[in-house]
C-alpha cells in the first residue's frame, strides 16, 4: 500500500486553528502517515523560541481550552516529529519578513521551505489549512 | 511477559492520552499489555481505533467511575 501522505497549512496565530492543526498533524503521524506541516503568516512567529507571544483564543472554545488541561499545541508537533513521520517546516517568506533565523526557532523544526519546494512535496496528498 | 504497565492519562484531552499511549509504547516489548486511563471519553473510543489500524491488539475497554480503562497488548 502507498504511503498516506497528510500536508498541513498553518496561517493562522489563534488558538483553536493552532491547536486543530497540531491535532491533525500529530494523530495522522503516529497513525502512519507521512505528514508535512507548512507554517507561515500569523502562525510563525508563534515558532520563535523563548517567544513572549502566545495564540489567543479566538472564541468561546479557545477561552475554555485555556482552563482545561488540553495538550499544548507545540508538544504536539514535538511529538509528531518524535513519534511519528513528520516535518515541521518554517516558510522562508514569513521568516525573511520577520527577519529571523533557522536557528531561533524552535528546535523541532525543519529546513526553511519555500512555497516551490512545498508544493512540489506535498503534490497527490490530501491538504488541511488553518 | 512483564508486568502490565499503567499509562495514566487522566485529567488529559484528545489526543493527550493516545500520545502517552504510543511513548508508552516504545519502552515496552512485543506481547506485553499495556493499560492506559483516561477521564476523556472520545479517547476511550478512539484510542481502540487507532490500535486497529497500526496492527496492535486491543483486549478490553471498560469504564469505573468516570475513568476508562483501555487494555492494550503490543503486537509487533
Amino acid at each position: 500500500m502507498a504511503i498516506e501522505k497528510t500536508s498541513v497549512v498553518v496561517i493562522s496565530g489563534t488558538l483553536e486553528r493552532l491547536q486543530m492543526a497540531a491535532m491533525v498533524a500529530s494523530v495522522a503521524a503516529v497513525s502512519g502517515h507521512e505528514v508535512t506541516v507548512f507554517l507561515s503568516m500569523n502562525a510563525l512567529p508563534l515558532f520563535v523560541r523563548g517567544t513572549a507571544v502566545r495564540a489567543p483564543a479566538e472564541g468561546e472554545m479557545g477561552v475554555l481550552m485555556q482552563s482545561k488541561q488540553v495538550p499544548e499545541f507545540k508538544m504536539l508537533f514535538e511529538q509528531a516529529v518524535e513519534l511519528g513521520e513528520a516535518r515541521i517546516l518554517p516558510c522562508s517568506m514569513a521568516m525573511d519578513v520577520m527577519g529571523v533565523e533557522r536557528d531561533q526557532l524552535e528546535g523541532y523544526l525543519g529546513e526553511a521551505t519555500g512555497l516551490t519546494k512545498f508544493l512540489a512535496d506535498v503534490q497527490g496528498s490530501q491538504v488541511w489549512t488553518f | 511477559m512483564g508486568p502490565r504497565m499503567i499509562v495514566d492519562g487522566k485529567g488529559s484531552f484528545c489526543p493527550g492520552p493516545l500520545m502517552e499511549l504510543i511513548a508508552a509504547l516504545k519502552q515496552v516489548h512485543v506481547g506485553d499489555e499495556l493499560e492506559v486511563l483516561s477521564t476523556d471519553k472520545g479517547s476511550a473510543n478512539d484510542i481502540p481505533e487507532w490500535v486497529r489500524k497500526v496492527g496492535h491488539e486491543h483486549l478490553s475497554t471498560t469504564e469505573q467511575d468516570g475513568v476508562w480503562h483501555i487494555v492494550v497488548r503490543k503486537a509487533k
